[in-house]
């Protein structure tokens, strides 16, 4: 770096867009052969986002199948196959892909470089992933995967799409950007919470993703060419179909909700205008929780025939993995006290991921007892219990970081009483549909069950969820409309709306190419708010950044 | 104070009382915050096991919650406050994280003090329709019924009697589908297995589930405790009629018991017998 990298200087002076190439191609084709970061980024987000409404109508479509007893709107086979294809998209098309696109967009602006480590293959990502997700809703026009998103065989139809090879790409490539491209200053102890967020999640996916790939590699034999790894008429092991599934399942839980947490730990101090508390115990609790991802799989097989003493060994497996994560949250909460919150949108749907969650991980300690998971296991108590975990640790970060960085990406802020209303839309209409399911899980409903009879309990609790799904829904469109209303009309945002503490806002929103021309010298965990500090010490005047200031009512 | 922060007070408000509503409104609470029990007694341990948890998570739940909802109300952005510029507390991650350990060290003891009752199946009450075997889990009088559970697409096959396993076609036991009869106070051990795909024993009043996966035999064991019947299905997905895979318990007395199963035997046999004389008739007429 030049000497006048270190400079300080008020922000933001890019010239970069002084350089810019005047336009010779179609725009689309700019699309289709970019290797910069940012639009790959875009285009993960944006094809997420279609994966997840697609995901969420087989979800409406469920949940009114389901809203009065013994309703013949969906057959059996249909609803199986609604089902496959729901838990299917929503895993490995939207939400592990939707954090790549975050990720992609942010990690190399937060670390101070210019692209990713290897930009064609991270191109070569994204469109595997595209290929993946069209092979597999390819499959409606012939036999849809009936099975379940986890395929227990012999059961199970197989399902194999490239997006496996595309997330592994992609986490190496977040991997050797982490580690190769971070700013001058910028040593591990002061890498923003979310890029450790994403190096665990790049991480988490290179251990587990192999133990499907050859799983379903060895299931795709077992069904084509007559081999007999799980076929137990010839004395082959289901329950090793679930040893490998689960040793990839579970830690897949945290390669969607970990990148959630990292958002969380990042918007927090932006709006609490607090440094974020026990910044080294959260990063330490993330790479805890990692390595004992790796380590809890068979607690999803408390059913299945396993020895007593491995159940107890995955009980407390359990367990222990409960610690980092409530450390995680007192830290978080912790960071709120005795702040000076700015209620943004972010911070909204951030403080409602920590009360869902927090939900999420106590059932969850019920269910790791493995006695008592013999009566939860398979129920909807289950249901209500991922989906506490992972819509409410995944899904509600996801819109926590698009309020967040919208303005950011497209230069515009999104409006915030719109965002509010999305957001109590959805936290109301996702505790009436998950909540109660708590209630059916216990009251003897099995998941998975297309109908049930009229008499057992469960009408009233099933009309309340699928009325809550729809309220759920709905606060979704609201925020889509907001993107596509504030991309038009939105106020126009500036490099730093939010005041934040992390290299990003040092560049103009949206960033241009190549995001910096110089890049500064970072000292401390936060280096835009080091370099207000000093622009202000020299300038004598307070740093008005952006507009932040009409929407946070200082 | 400001309007629109009076208004997300009345909105937390408003949500906070559609929770509790939600939780109160059913009439029979009791029955949908803890799972069902009382047919059989390891469904009883489990209810207290899971009762103990309840207590332990409501009080961390409300702590947590509590903080959160305290400190987000409290330390809203005012004109002049200044946020304290904290980076952490060694003192504090300590004690919170061996705070949760130590909760964490409770459950496990708690677990594996109530596990026994659990897992081990206790005597019959003196009754006259034992049979032993050896190969499953047995009360320590060794006294038990056995009997066998095949699943398979979609319908429970339960054969009575000990051997079921190696025998049901030669020993001629007698059988029923759907609905097991069992008599009361005894302790009956199931032996699981399947035929086709991975299913999944479950009558919540009766304890856990137990999967039948196919290659495997797997155990369980109930003792009713009263007369009655009882609700279960298959849980885990065997394909598209996985919802019509129910599965029933009729617990009767002994004496009942015993004057069902010579029934069911005899009604067995002469349905043999008829389907005998029709092959019979068929074959001879030359129609088969």
């Amino acid at each position: 770096m030049s000497a006048t990298a270190t400079e300080p200087r008020p922000v933001p002076q890019i010239i970069t867009d002084a350089v810019h190439k005047p336009r010779t191609t179609k725009r689309w084709v700019d699309w289709v052969t970019t290797t910069d970061h940012k639009k790959i980024g875009i285009m993960y987000l944006g094809l997420a986002m279609v994966f997840f409404c697609l995901g969420g109508v087989e979800a409406l479509m469920m949940r009114l199948q389901l809203g009065v007893p013994g309703n013949t709107l969906l057959s059996g086979e249909r609803y199986n196959e609604l089902m496959t294809m729901h838990g299917t998209t929503m895993v490995f098309l939207f939400l592990v892909p939707i954090w790549a696109g975050f990720a992609n967009y942010f990690v190399p602006l937060m670390v101070g470089a210019r692209d990713m480590a290897f930009p064609r293959l991270n191109a070569l990502s994204f469109w595997l992933f595209l290929a993946g997700g069209v092979v597999f809703y390819c499959t409606l026009f012939w036999n849809p995967p009936e099975a379940g998103w986890w395929s227990y065989p012999p059961l199970s139809s197989i399902q194999f799409s490239p997006t496996g090879i595309s997330s592994l790409l992609g986490a190496i490539n977040f991997y050797a950007t982490i580690v190769n491209m971070r700013a001058p200053g910028m040593s591990w102890g002061r890498l923003p919470l979310f890029v450790w967020g994403i190096l665990v999640y790049a991480l988490l996916l290179i251990i587990a993703l192999p133990a499907v790939a050859a799983a379903v590699t060895m299931l795709l034999t077992d069904r084509h060419y007559g081999t007999h790894f799980f076929d137990p008429t010839a004395h082959g092991a289901p329950v090793l179909y679930q040893h490998l599934f689960w040793f990839f399942g579970h830690p897949e839980v945290y390669i969607m909700v970990l990148p959630g947490f990292a958002v969380i730990s990042e918007v927090l101090p932006v709006f609490s205008r607090k440094p974020i508390f026990g910044y080294k115990a959260i990063a330490a609790a993330t790479a805890a929780i990692a390595f004992l991802a790796t380590l809890v799989w068979a607690h999803h097989m408390f059913a299945s025939p396993v020895p007593l003493v491995v159940l107890g060994f995955f009980m407390l497996s359990s367990f222990l993995i409960g610690v980092p994560t409530g450390i995680k949250i007192f830290n978080w909460i912790a960071t709120l006290w005795r702040g000076s919150l700015r209620m943004t949108t972010a911070m909204y749907y951030c403080a409602g991921t920590i009360a869902i969650f927090t939900i999420g991980g106590i059932t969850g300690i019920f269910l790791a007892v493995f006695p008592v998971d013999w009566q939860l296991n398979d129920t909807y108590f289950v249901v209500a219990h991922f989906h506490y975990t992972i819509f409410g640790g995944g899904v509600f970060p996801v819109f926590g970081a698009l309020y967040y960085w919208f303005p950011k990406m497209s230069g515009r802020m999104m409006n915030e009483r719109v965002g509010k209303f999305s957001f109590w839309l959805m936290f109301i209409g996702f505790n009436l549909t998950f909540f109660v399911q708590h209630a059916l899980g216990l009251s003897g409903m099995p998941r998975r069950v297309y109908m049930y009879p009229p008499g057992l309990g469960w009408s009233a609790y099933n009309l309340i969820s699928t009325v809550g799904s729809f309220i759920l829904a709905a606060g979704v469109l609201v925020t889509i409309v907001n993107v596509a209303r504030s991309l038009k009309v939105g106020k126009v945002a500036g490099p730093d709306p939010w005041k934040g503490n992390t290299l990003e806002w040092f560049t103009t929103s949206p960033p241009p190419p190549n995001n910096f021309d110089a890049i500064p010298r970072v000292r401390s965990l936060e280096p835009m708010r080091d370099i207000r500090r000093q622009v202000e010490r020299q300038t004598g005047v307070r740093q008005k950044t952006g507009g932040s200031e009409r929407f946070a009512r200082v | 104070m400001r309007p629109d922060f009076t208004r997300r007070r009345a909105v937390v408000a408003f949500a906070s009382a559609l929770a509790l509503s939600l939780l109160a409104a059913p009439p029979a609470l009791a029955d949908f915050i803890v799972p069902k029990s009382g047919g059989s007694p390891n469904a009883n341990h489990i209810d207290s096991l899971y009762k103990i948890i309840l207590y332990i998570a409501a009080v961390v739940f409300a702590i947590v919650a509590g903080t959160l909802l305290y400190s987000l109300l409290k330390f809203r952005a005012k004109r002049g406050a200044v946020a304290a510029q904290i980076h952490g507390n060694t003192q504090l991650e300590v004690s919170w994280t061996v705070g949760a350990a130590l909760i964490l060290v409770a459950l496990t003891v708690i677990t594996f003090v109530k596990l026994p009752g659990i897992i081990d199946p206790p005597n019959s009450d003196a009754s006259p329709v034992l049979s032993a075997s050896t190969t499953e889990p047995t009360p320590p009088n060794g006294k038990k019924l056995t009997i066998c559970v095949q699943g398979r697409q979609y319908i429970w096959r339960y054969t009575y009697g000990s051997g079921c396993l190696k025998n049901y076609f030669t020993g001629k036991l007698p059988y029923s589908f759907t609905t097991m009869v069992v008599p009361k106070g005894q302790t009956v051990v199931l032996d699981i297995q399947s035929n086709d795909v991975i299913h999944s024993w479950w009558v919540p009043s009766m304890g856990g589930k137990v999967d039948a996966v196919p290659g495997y035999t797997t155990y369980t064991w109930f003792k009713a405790l009263h007369t009655g019947f009882f609700h279960g299905q298959c849980a885990q997905l065997c394909g598209r009629d996985h919802a019509a895979m129910v599965a029933f318990i009729r617990v009767v007395s002994p004496a009942q018991y015993k004057s069902w199963l010579s029934r069911q035997k005899t009604s067995i046999s002469s349905a043999n017998d008829e389907v005998g004389q029709l092959r019979q008739y068929l074959t001879s007429t030359g129609q088969l």
